[in-house]
């Protein structure tokens, strides 16, 4: 009897563990579908504390980062980044961050478009989708868990795997030594 | 005579009602093996019945085994003989009835064949009727016009997984697989819109990926195809101008072409003369401005996985967007 | 000379005998508790691929039931469309990998083979132990998995590139990779145990000539398993690399093939059905046998017609290739073998209703589900032949017609034999009669519920519906068919319940069985019900095909052996004449530890290739354990022979 208490809790952990990777929300609802505008890059705001969204399920589904890396090529975001080298564009898969790697800096970068040639992709993208090319984005340079970040692609190989790709580390979220005697 | 065998059912998508030689040969042979299988089976199993039911013992006691001599088992050895040189005659008949039609399904001239490039997507198919003059080329989906009695080469690739293309009235599936190109040769002899569906497990909305092929007489199918070729025309009313304006504003634009206006992606169907098609989303609802408005707000509701995202807009702009792609005719 | 005549019980005995038994029971007997992961006798190895396959029978069926239940309403929203995915791909693979093969040729084999050859366990029973737990931890994994909505999604053989990196996002295929090495492993050790035992083990005087049709049908198959298994091994082991290691294998971009990998798997997937089927056959043939109370007829056409579908079944793969587009040659030269593979399958089924007609036939519950076998198997040999003309089958292909044929062949050519196996077999292995009325009862529902489920299939399939949609539209005029389908697997579901009604009564209630109620002529009814620990108090020789039936009126026993010791007899390959001895191990816990080190290694592999090369060092340290000689019997053996020798 015990040990079938002891089994069944063990699956139920199972359970709840292996979810988030296989998870796949085909219909976002309202609110993740109306066209990209815009997010608040932290919390301060008149009136009181607003909630910063939290990124954490686009980054966790295998699904929705291999659906940001279909629509990395649908959307021709090669045709200026490659596949992840840069060329008219920076490269996004070093540790170098013009505007920032958190998530909510990336959905901005795309939303409002940057100096120097970034389209501005506002109201042409739903939210959602957006949130998948972040995550996507985030995986080129080694930030996702390996068994979430895409394998190789179908195709002519350029570059290794997201999930093989050894993990960067963006400046703005690696924490900086204090040097001695500095205030 | 299949049919007379399988009570009261349609005639579409279905190998059972050919509607040219490609199925009607297949049909033929599908006959052939019909009735000597059934024949056969019926046969053995009536002896089978006949004997259990000679032979049985009673139900009560095990009776001790029986001896067997050569002597015993001689009638036995010639009716399993005789048994097994019928089979193999049947069985070479069948086989050859399936070499010959296979020998004449591979025989349709590929020559004077009329080529149509079938492009195998997640979940829809896009068609393209190549010219030698490139601006004529006509780019369409889901929806095939055919001319009648004309040999057709269905020239056809997968751009992603592995599909298969399968109209069961006029000719037998073909795989269509990334990293091959293939050819399959096809007439139709009856006008009529007869479906056909992915045959190859693909993915999410692999049950959702039907198409037709519209078999016309050439005169018609030619109109047609020269329709098909031109530019959309540019809207004229208030109300189709500023549909426009929202095709071009919002994401529609990211994944459609309508030729004669700015948008020229190519991740989703082309959508120049998207009035001109009977069905919507690969062949799951009928095209009309209820359905369309539906797939427009919310694809994933109705083809949950497939590659249209929802789209969020005010009444009015649905309704003015609606207009302008009916005018795409 | 003490003769092989069934022994009742061991009232029946003489006082020297009952010292005999007593001293093999305490040389053989299996450790309890904690001792349950020390077993290496093949019986209790066998009632656990028995008891865990049906389990995952039962799973599988449940799993059917959810997608009846789908297809039962057009554009039904009962499963959506990933579940419905994942259920027909578990529905599949777990019937084709978690219960056909463990039932039918692990099971089966492994209880009643060493049984059947007279000999005291099966060949290398360490092996047969890791075995066994290599394919618990490999369907526990798959269902653990499936519960934490990882269960594999992409059909049971899993096509790439839509099983690849690219479609197939997530764990899933990876774990349907590792299922196949889990089960593939295991089968591969059951089958050269299997053709150890028969070609070394065998009682002297049971020639090649007198093995049962069973045992031939078993190693027919084991031959087919070692030879198939090591494609869908590769084939599975590329996926996972081109999913976790950036190989190429199936990249059509880089010079890959998509088509590299159905070659691979249905080199093995075509075999797999005949493995499938082969042992059905050999319990067929055993049941015609016993219950015509004669020697079967035909022999030697039954088992040349075995070894012939042995070979011919390895040429017939690319029949489930037809519609990609090979070069006609080649699609004719797979119809005409797909088509004459019907003749040594047409040569069993008359030599056995030819025995049935020279006989007399006893209609016990076995006996039914034999002819519920040549009903169904033989409607699904004919619909074959539909599938096997490349015209034909450009049309039925990846519909619900060539679902109809294979559920015909399989639950005809597997399930059928399996129930009557049970039936027959159940007396043997537990010493109980089971009821015949629930028996005829079951069999009756079972038959007309399959019928009602499977035959509308044929003709859905044949107006269009292709297979594996999770719904379709409602006017395609397939709904009557779809929902007389599903009103009959509740037929099907119940005859199950019934089964396991009759199995938990008869294993409390039942009447005794003795050691031959069927009064059958092969050698594992010789031995008690259920048979000891030793097999057979006095190891038997053999006279005739049909050991008992022919057995002379003074037919001699084994003697010789040591009984201090698990000792057997190896016997020459063709004639069976005695050869030499050795020691069998005892219980140990060595498999069990190596399999749990196996699994840690297959499963880590599935997250990162560490896993292989780091998870081989627990399995290398409990190998060496496993392995470590035992000083003791060998000196103690050798003592034993300098002093019979003097």
């Amino acid at each position: 009897m015990k040990s079938l208490i002891a089994i069944a809790g063990l699956l139920c952990v199972c359970a709840f563990a292996g979810c988030k990777r296989e998870q796949r929300v085909f219909d976002p609802g309202s609110s993740g579908s109306q066209p990209a505008n815009g997010v608040a890059l932290n919390e301060v705001h008149a009136g009181g504390p607003i909630q910063v969204p939290d990124q954490g399920p686009y980054e966790e589904s295998a699904y929705a980062v291999g659906e940001g890396k279909r629509l990395f090529s649908a959307f021709n975001c090669v045709g200026c980044h490659n596949h992840g080298g840069g060329g008219i564009g920076p490269a996004l898969m070093d540790a170098k961050w013009i505007y920032g790697s958190h998530p909510q800096q990336i959905y901005s970068s795309i939303v409002q478009g940057r100096p120097d040639g970034m389209p501005s992709f506002a109201g042409k993208i739903p939210d959602y989708q957006v949130w998948e090319l972040v995550a996507y984005v985030r995986s080129m340079s080694g930030q996702l868990p390996t068994d979430v970040a895409p394998g190789r692609s179908d195709e002519i190989q350029v570059k290794k795997a997201e999930q093989a790709k050894k993990k960067e580390h963006p400046p703005d979220e690696t924490p900086q030594k204090i040097q001695k005697g500095q205030p | 005579m299949i049919i007379a065998a399988v009570p009261g059912f349609p005639g579409n998508q279905t190998s059972l009602n050919p509607v040219g030689p490609g199925a009607g040969r297949i049909e033929g042979e599908f006959a052939l093996i019909f009735w000597i299988t059934a024949i056969v089976y019926c046969l053995v199993l009536i002896a089978l019945i006949v004997y259990v039911a000679r032979r049985r013992h009673s139900m009560s006691d095990i009776p001790e085994p029986m001896p067997t001599t050569p002597q015993s088992d001689r009638w036995a050895k010639v009716a399993v003989s005789g048994a097994m040189v019928v089979t193999v005659l049947l069985l070479f008949t069948m086989m050859i009835g399936s070499f010959v039609t296979g020998h004449a399904l591979g025989n349709m001239n590929r020559q004077t064949a009329y080529t149509i490039d079938v492009y195998a997507h997640q979940w829809w198919w896009e068609v393209q009727y190549p010219n030698d003059e490139p601006y004529k080329t006509v780019v369409t989906a889901n929806e095939i016009h055919v001319p009648l009695g004309v040999q057709l080469r269905i020239h056809g690739t997968s751009r992603d997984v592995i599909h298969s293309f399968w109209a069961p009235n006029v000719q037998g599936k073909r795989d269509l697989m990334p990293g091959y190109d293939t050819d399959v040769m096809m007439q139709i002899d009856q006008p009529g819109r007869w479906r056909g569906q992915c045959a190859e497990y693909c993915g999410e909305q692999h049950a959702h990926m039907s198409f037709y092929m519209v078999a016309e007489p050439n005169h018609q199918f030619q109109q047609w195809l020269e329709q098909q070729a031109q530019s959309s025309i540019a809207p004229s009313t208030p109300q189709t101008v500023h549909g426009q304006q929202v095709f071009l504003s919002h994401a529609c634009v990211m994944c459609h072409t309508i030729r004669g206006t700015p948008a020229g992606s190519r991740v989703g169907p082309d959508l120049t003369h998207l009035a001109s098609r009977a069905t919507i989303a690969a062949g799951l609802l009928p095209n009309t401005i209820g359905n369309l408005g539906g797939w427009i707000l919310n694809a994933q509701a109705l083809k949950p996985g497939c590659s249209m995202p929802p789209n969020q807009m005010t009444g009015s702009d649905l309704q003015d967007l609606l207009a302008y792609l009916g005018t795409l005719k | 000379m003490i003769t092989t005549t069934a022994i009742e019980s061991t009232a029946e005995l003489t006082d020297q005998e009952r010292l005999q038994a007593a001293r093999l029971e305490s040389v053989w007997r299996e450790p309890r508790g904690w001792g349950w992961f020390k077993a290496v006798h093949h019986t209790t190895i066998g009632k656990r691929y028995a008891v865990t396959a049906f389990v995952f029978f039962g799973l599988a069926g449940l799993l059917a039931g959810g997608m009846r239940l789908q297809l039962a309403f057009p554009e039904a929203h009962i499963l959506s469309n990933d579940l419905y995915n994942q259920f027909f791909t578990m529905h599949g693979s777990t019937m084709m990998f978690l219960f056909a093969v463990p039932m039918m040729f692990e099971a089966l084999s492994v209880y009643l083979v060493p049984l059947m050859v007279g000999t005291r366990n099966i060949a290398f029973p360490r092996l047969n132990a890791y075995s066994y737990y290599l394919y618990l931890f490999g369907g526990l994994m798959f269902y653990v998995a499936f519960l934490c909505n990882t269960g594999a999604d992409r059909g049971w053989f899993s096509y790439v590139p839509l099983a690849g990196p690219d479609y197939g996002p997530g764990k899933r295929p990876d774990f349907w990779a590792q299922l196949i090495t889990f089960t593939e492993v295991s089968g591969l050790a059951v089958a050269v145990e299997i053709v150890v035992t028969v070609f070394k083990l065998r009682a002297p005087g049971m020639s090649l000539n007198r093995i049962p049709i069973f045992v031939w049908g078993q190693v027919v198959t084991a031959f087919m398993v070692i030879f198939s298994l090591p494609g869908v091994v590769l084939s599975s082991t590329m996926l996972l690399l081109d999913r976790t290691c950036n190989t190429q294998f199936f990249n059509p971009a880089v010079g890959g093939d998509v088509l590299l990998f159905q070659h691979l798997f249905w080199w093995f997937g075509h075999p797999e059905v005949y493995i499938i089927f082969i042992p059905g056959t050999a319990v067929i043939s055993t049941i015609v046998t016993t219950f015509s109370r004669r020697h079967v007829f035909g022999y030697l056409v039954l088992v040349l017609s075995l070894v012939a579908t042995g070979f011919m079944a390895f040429g017939l793969w690319v029949h489930h290739m037809f519609a990609t587009g090979i070069p006609q040659i080649a699609e004719s030269y797979f119809t005409a073998a797909s088509m004459m593979i019907a003749i040594p399958t047409g040569a069993q089924i008359f030599c056995w209703i030819a025995t049935l007609a020279t006989g007399k036939v006893v209609l016990k519950t076995p006996m039914w589900w034999a002819i519920g076998f040549f009903f169904v198997f033989i409607m699904g040999g004919m619909t074959g032949i539909f599938v096997a003309s490349v015209p034909v089958d450009l049309q039925v292909h990846d519909t619900y017609f060539v679902v109809a044929h294979f559920h015909y062949v399989l639950i005809g050519g597997a399930v059928f034999p399996l129930f009557g196996a049970i039936a027959y077999w159940f007396p043997k292995v537990t010493g109980r009669m089971m009821s015949e009325k629930l028996g005829q009862a079951t069999f009756w529902l079972f038959f007309i519920g399959f019928n009602i489920t499977f035959f509308p299939m044929h003709l859905v399939g044949l107006r269009g519906m292709p297979r594996r949609v999770y719904t379709y539209p409602a006017n395609m005029g397939w709904t009557t068919l779809n929902q007389i389908e599903s009103l009959g697997y509740v037929l099907l579901f119940i005859a199950v319940c019934l089964l396991l009604v009759n199995v938990s009564r008869s294993l409390r209630h039942g009447a005794p069985a003795g050691s031959n109620p069927w009064k059958a002529g092969t050698l594992e009814w010789a031995t008690m019900s259920p048979p000891p620990h030793y097999n057979f108090l006095h190891l038997p020789t053999v006279n005739g095909r049909e050991a008992l039936w022919d057995a002379a009126p003074n037919q001699p026993v084994v003697v010789g052996l040591d009984e201090d010791v698990r000792s057997f007899l190896m016997t020459r390959s063709l004639d069976a004449e005695p050869d030499t001895r050795d020691e069998f191990p005892r219980p140990t816990i060595w498999p069990f530890l190596a399999a749990v080190a196996t699994s840690i290694a297959f499963i880590a592999s599935i997250f990162t290739p560490w896993g292989i090369t780091l998870g081989a060092i627990p399995v290398a340290i409990t190998m060496i354990g496993w392995f470590w000689p035992d000083r003791q019997p060998a000196e103690h053996r050798r003592t034993r022979e300098i002093w019979q020798s003097e």
